[in-house]
């Protein structure tokens, strides 16, 4: 998705706009810093060729002792190097600073989710304290306008890293351990991330979509979310739900209402509401989704998902009854 | 002390030979095979042996089969191999046959008191991975290719730590190997 | 001077009363520090090796075992930058075919690992080993056999590596290798079990290595040459050398951890029975971040003996450059966890990791300032080394500031893992550490081969590589900026990072060819350069009072040193040592602080045994991977590899055995 925003320099929440603050005051010092010192240096080597003064390799050094000079240079470093740790001193409190800023987000009414990390897709658990409200998503993520939303993470598998650029910084997902993560998007757009520690073969395509939508707008999304897939209207699409739920696709993936329960893949419950396939790697429609169904690996090789047999009719009825599921 | 011997070069290429021998079984072994070999062809019974010798000593193929093993809630009935309501997998005994073929028709057809049929619900090359894998719990596959010990609660000596087999082509019951 | 052995007269040494020693008194010592022609020529036969290949294996010359350290890396420093050119090539334009993940992972991985364990820091230390002998005046490091060892064992690990690398068993985790994506579970095949092998070499040259230098930098200076009269790249050596024995047994302990698991079973890393991934991290970054250190550290050496040639003036500030030489190296050990802010470590420790990741940025300013100042008040001559050595300033001032960004715990949030690491480290790393190795290959060529390199040639290398790192580079950092995460295989071209990776690619053709014009360069000159004289630089230290290229005893007489520039101040008398043998290895050491003179010592001749040794340890390592018991059994090959080393040889104890009745 060409709009989705995904730069550092274009902070969409408290904690990202925190963060690019901090990265505008190193910047600039340190840009100050870099520049005065190349000054030092080209003036130094400057004044070496002005009058001659270039030396030459033929002449022994002069090895005699300048004390006059030698205390002014003296001098000179002593204040460069204690003007230097005073910046950085500076420097380690705006990002002490910074560090407190970034924590302190409050929580009411906070969306509360938890993020399971696999090889190679997010899965996105909304609710789970609440059965009734509780619902399956992956890859995309949909947060109200002005909301903090309370991020559980955990990893199935490997190390994988939470990122969202304009909404805050990552956090990594560690097997065995569980952390929390909290962020606040205050400007409604959708917003791109990607799995930020190296996972396996398809790290590349681990590609996260956050949805920050208006209030009412979430709130119409996420009753949605809980309702069981939709049924079928027509033959075709009759067929393909016979073939997902009664061959292979149940045995890893889950469709609300149907005998379709495995919680080893992303949820198909809605997925034709999700914008791409694989975690970013195509963009969804019906004929993608019959590809993908037919050779994930030529389309994501090295994800866990197996290429399938099926006939062309097959694949066609397949791909329409997913293309419902919105 | 250094002698004085004339002769040069004769040590590196016997050196690099040897390395070369040792390292190019390295090639099947790491192989990552993300494709089936021929997907939407059927294999002929007499290939299928082969072909799931050669997914024995794939590193990948075992390890996806490992995966697929937990996915797929073998577990459930044979409990990481030691067996509960379904046989033990990592003793000696085979009620329809240990060798691959065996292995393979039991998963994909299924067997009288309990095995599902999995074929035509899980892919051709899911089966013969798990098939590698059910092998590699038996000790049967090489220990290059079988996996170690899992990230989760110990449960039995990781695979390649079992005990190894000889790998057999008839099993040991006398019955036949259905096609 | 009047050396110890001529001042005491013969009675004072202890007898030993061997009746089958054969009797030699006939046959006429020679000592060296005379004008006697005899005396050369018999240092000549004493100190020089066979030409064949049985004494080309056996050799324990510092000179050779340091040049050949210095040509291997160097080999696998374009073996690795092969593999970034072909990654750079994959990533220039989006959804690239020409590589798919699985091979990627491989060569960004390789390429990591080649650089870091077999590139970097193996050079420095080459360069240190061939150096420090001449520069501190004495005529072969300590442990010379130790060094020929460590020489074998970093050649096959990295023969080793891509062997397995040519067989699709290249590492394929990342050069740091993380679990569980290394581990027994996710880490399919037998590649992180070379990774972890490579490791075990590495550490093992490393350490045998720095265990040498340090020990001749302590023990075996020239008399009066104390520690204050030391050369900067000797302080460097010896400040590096003591990190990397402090910090590369960690590295070895974690790798093996991660092969038990591997191979035995152990739960060191496995969360569900009481391990954790992130002890990896911590073992790994304990030893990882001092790492870059051991690389960039001797660099600092190469920068402060190059500068005060060419700025026709000594350094300024000597004291306080070597106090920040030391400074660096302990404060190196106290910032690993800046490695790992994005885990979930407790938030106020990271925040002292901040602390101290920015508190080493004063020394390395404090080196900056001085060398500026040393570059102010001098007069400057603009030769190739001081070329490269001014690119190190730029370069190495990027890449010091973007480190003092990462190195803020909430900034550090933001790009840990992104091309803005990439750019980081490539700019310290290229910056602060190949700009001057290219500086000092310039720099002592002459003393090495003894023919000069082509200005006009080492100029265009220069601008080209400076010209093509920095758009191969910089860019990445706007791209991390715009959230490119590292070690992806592709992208797709919504995500708008096109235009500056195919820019990135560019810079990186601009390299290569920088690199092929380095190549003619040296592989001309090396035939057909013009001949350098002892100093072509008129240098001060002592490395450049002996002939070009070093005659194999270095040092027909033993300098004695009464300055911290030797050959730029006016000589004092005593200017040589007198005495030693010239026809036994001998040397002389002398003590830690003042360098006086303590004890006449007899060198290891050469012999076969390290070579076998590092055969023996390969047929142990390659076996454990393979087998369980084959990490017992296997260990029979070194060990009789090793009780061979240390068989003393009694004709050899009788030869010194005579030297010290009758010194």
């Amino acid at each position: 998705m060409s709009e989705a925003l995904h730069d550092v320099q274009a902070p969409m929440g408290p904690q990202a706009s925190a963060l690019f603050d901090l990265w505008t005051i190193m910047l600039i010092v340190c840009a100050l810093v870099f520049v005065l010192v190349m000054t030092a240096l080209i003036l130094a080597l400057w004044r070496a060729r002005r009058g001659g003064r270039g030396g030459s390799l033929a002449t022994l050094p002069d090895m005699a002792r300048h004390p006059r000079r030698d205390s002014a240079v003296r001098r000179a470093v002593g204040w460069a190097t204690a003007v230097s740790t005073v910046m950085l001193v500076g420097l380690l409190f705006a990002s002490f600073l910074t560090d407190r800023a970034i924590a302190r987000l409050p929580l009411d009414d906070a969306v509360q989710i938890e993020l399971v990390a696999h090889q190679f897709w997010w899965e996105a658990r909304y609710d789970v304290h609440d059965p009734k409200l509780a619902f399956f998503t992956a890859n995309e993520l949909h947060v109200p306008v002005g909301r903090p939303v309370l991020v559980t993470l955990r990893a199935d598998d490997v190390i994988h890293s939470f990122w969202v650029p304009s909404l805050h910084g990552k956090k990594d997902l560690i097997p065995g351990r569980v952390s929390t993560f909290a962020f606040r998007a205050d400007k409604s757009g959708v917003y791109r991330g990607q799995c930020a520690e190296f996972c396996g073969y398809q790290h590349a395509h681990m590609t996260l979509f956050v949805f920050a939508d208006d209030p009412a707008d979430y709130e119409r999304w996420s009753a949605a979310q809980r309702d069981p897939a939709v049924e079928p209207t027509n033959p075709v699409e009759r067929r393909g739900r016979d073939l997902v739920v009664g061959t292979t696709c149940g045995l890893c993936h889950a469709i609300g209402g149907t005998n379709a329960q495995g919680r080893r893949a992303p949820d198909l419950t809605h997925i034709a509401s999700r914008t791409t396939i694989g975690a970013g790697t195509v963009a969804n429609s019906e004929s993608s989704l019959a590809d993908w169904v037919a050779d994930p690996q030529r389309l994501k090789p090295g994800v866990n998902m197996p290429p399938h047999d099926y006939n062309a009719e097959d694949l066609a009825a397949i791909g329409a009854y997913l293309a419902s599921l919105k | 002390m250094c002698s004085r011997s004339p002769d040069r070069a004769a040590a590196a290429p016997a050196f690099a030979l040897a390395a070369m021998l040792l390292l190019m079984t390295a090639c099947e072994r790491e192989e990552r095979r993300f494709e089936p070999p021929s997907p939407g062809a059927r294999v002929k019974t007499e290939q299928r042996a082969s072909m799931i010798a050669s997914y024995e000593r794939n590193a990948y193929a075992v390890a996806t089969g490992k995966r697929l093993w937990t996915w797929y809630n073998c577990n459930g009935c044979h409990a990481y191999g030691g067996g509960a309501s379904g046989p033990a997998l990592i003793d000696d005994v085979w009620i329809y046959g240990g060798d691959a073929l065996s292995i393979y028709t039991t998963i994909a057809e299924g067997r009288p008191n309990g095995m599902p049929a999995y074929g035509g619900r899980v892919p051709e090359d899911q089966l013969w991975q798990l098939t590698a894998y059910v092998r590699s719990l038996a000790g049967f596959a090489t220990r290059d290719s079988a996996p170690n010990r899992d990230d989760a609660l110990l449960t039995r000596p990781p695979e390649a730590l079992g005990d190894t087999r000889k790998p057999e082509t008839a099993h040991p019951s006398g019955a036949t190997v259905q096609p | 001077m009047t050396t110890r052995d001529d001042a005491l007269p013969a009675t004072e040494v202890g007898r030993v009363d061997d009746g089958a020693a054969p009797r030699r008194s006939s046959r006429p010592k020679l000592r060296d520090g005379t004008d006697d022609p005899r005396v050369l020529k018999s240092l000549e036969a004493t100190w020089t090796d066979d030409r064949k290949l049985i004494a080309w294996l056996c050799t324990n010359d510092h000179k050779t075992i340091g040049r050949r350290i210095i040509v291997t890396a160097l080999g696998f420093f374009a073996a690795a930058g092969v593999m970034g050119g072909l990654m750079r090539h994959q990533l220039a334009t989006p959804n690239s075919t020409l590589v798919g993940p699985d091979f990627y992972n491989q060569l960004f991985s390789m390429h990591g690992t080649t650089m870091m364990f077999l590139f970097a820091v193996p050079v420095m230390q080459g360069f240190a080993l061939y150096l420090v002998p001449l520069m501190v005046g004495t005529r072969n490091t300590a442990f010379p056999r130790m060094s020929a060892c460590a020489y074998w064992l970093y050649l096959f690990g990295g023969l080793l590596l891509f062997g397995a690398f040519a067989t699709n068993t290249g590492a394929d985790a990342g050069w740091f290798s993380y679990v569980p994506l290394s581990g027994p579970q996710y880490g399919i095949g037998k590649r992180p079990d070379f990774w972890n092998m490579l490791v075990t070499y590495s550490e093992a040259t490393g350490l045998m290595l720095a265990v040498d230098i340090a020990t001749t930098i302590l023990k075996m200076r020239a008399p009066g040459m104390s520690l204050r009269r030391m050369p900067l790249f000797a302080w460097a050596s010896l400040v590096t050398s003591i990190m990397i024995i402090f910090a590369m047994p960690m590295v070895m302990l974690g790798a093996n951890l991660v092969q038990f698991d591997r191979m035995v079973g152990t739960h060191f890393f496995n969360p569900a029975e009481g391990g954790d991934p992130l002890l990896w991290q911590h073992i790994f970054w304990f030893f990882g971040h001092p790492e870059v250190y051991f690389i960039f550290v001797p660099a600092l050496g190469f920068i402060s003996a190059i500068i005060p040639t060419f700025a026709r003036r000594p350094m300024f500030g000597y004291d306080a450059v070597v106090l920040s030489l030391i400074a660096t190296g302990f404060l190196s050990f106290g910032l690993w966890v800046h490695h790992m802010f994005a885990t979930n470590v407790p938030e106020l420790g990271k925040s002292f990791f901040t602390a101290m990741s920015f508190m080493i940025a004063i020394p390395t300013a404090l080196q900056i300032f001085c060398w500026i100042a040393t570059l102010w008040t001098g007069r400057i001559v603009i030769r190739t080394p001081l070329l490269f050595v001014l690119g190190f300033f730029f370069i190495l001032m990027i890449g010091g500031l973007t480190g003092i960004m990462l190195g803020s715990v909430p900034l550090d949030l933001q790009v840990h893992d992104t091309f803005f690491v990439v750019a980081h480290l490539h700019y310290v790393l290229i910056g602060g550490a190949v700009f001057p190795m290219f500086a000092a290959i310039y720099y002592w060529f002459p003393k090495i081969t003894g023919r000069m390199l082509s200005e006009r040639l080492g100029r265009w290398h220069f601008w080209l590589f400076f010209i093509g790192m920095n758009t191969t580079f910089f860019p990445m950092h706007i791209l991390g900026l715009h959230g490119m995460t590292r070690r992806v295989y592709t992208y797709g071209p919504e995500t708008g990072w096109s235009m500056l990776n195919m820019t990135a690619t560019i810079g990186q053709v601009i390299n290569d060819l920088s690199m092929f014009l380095f190549v003619l360069n040296i592989g001309w000159n090396f035939f057909r350069g013009e001949r350098a004289g002892d100093n072509p630089w008129s240098a001060p230290t002592l490395e450049w009072s002996v002939s070009s290229p070093p005659p194999p005893y270095n040092f027909a007489a033993l300098p004695v040193v009464s300055a911290l520039y030797p050959l730029w101040a006016p000589k004092r008398p005593p200017t040589h040592v007198r005495g030693l043998s010239a026809q036994i290895r001998e040397g002389l050491a002398t003590t830690v602080l003042d360098a006086k003179p303590d004890v006449r010592y007899a060198y290891p001749s050469p012999t076969i045994w390290p070579f076998l040794a590092a055969v023996g340890v390969s047929i142990w390592l390659v076996w454990s991977i393979w087998s369980v018991p084959g990490f017992a059994w296997g260990l029979i090959a070194p060990t009789i590899a090793f009780i061979g080393w240390y068989w003393p040889s009694k004709r050899e104890a009788l030869e010194e055995l005579e030297w010290e009745k009758e010194p």
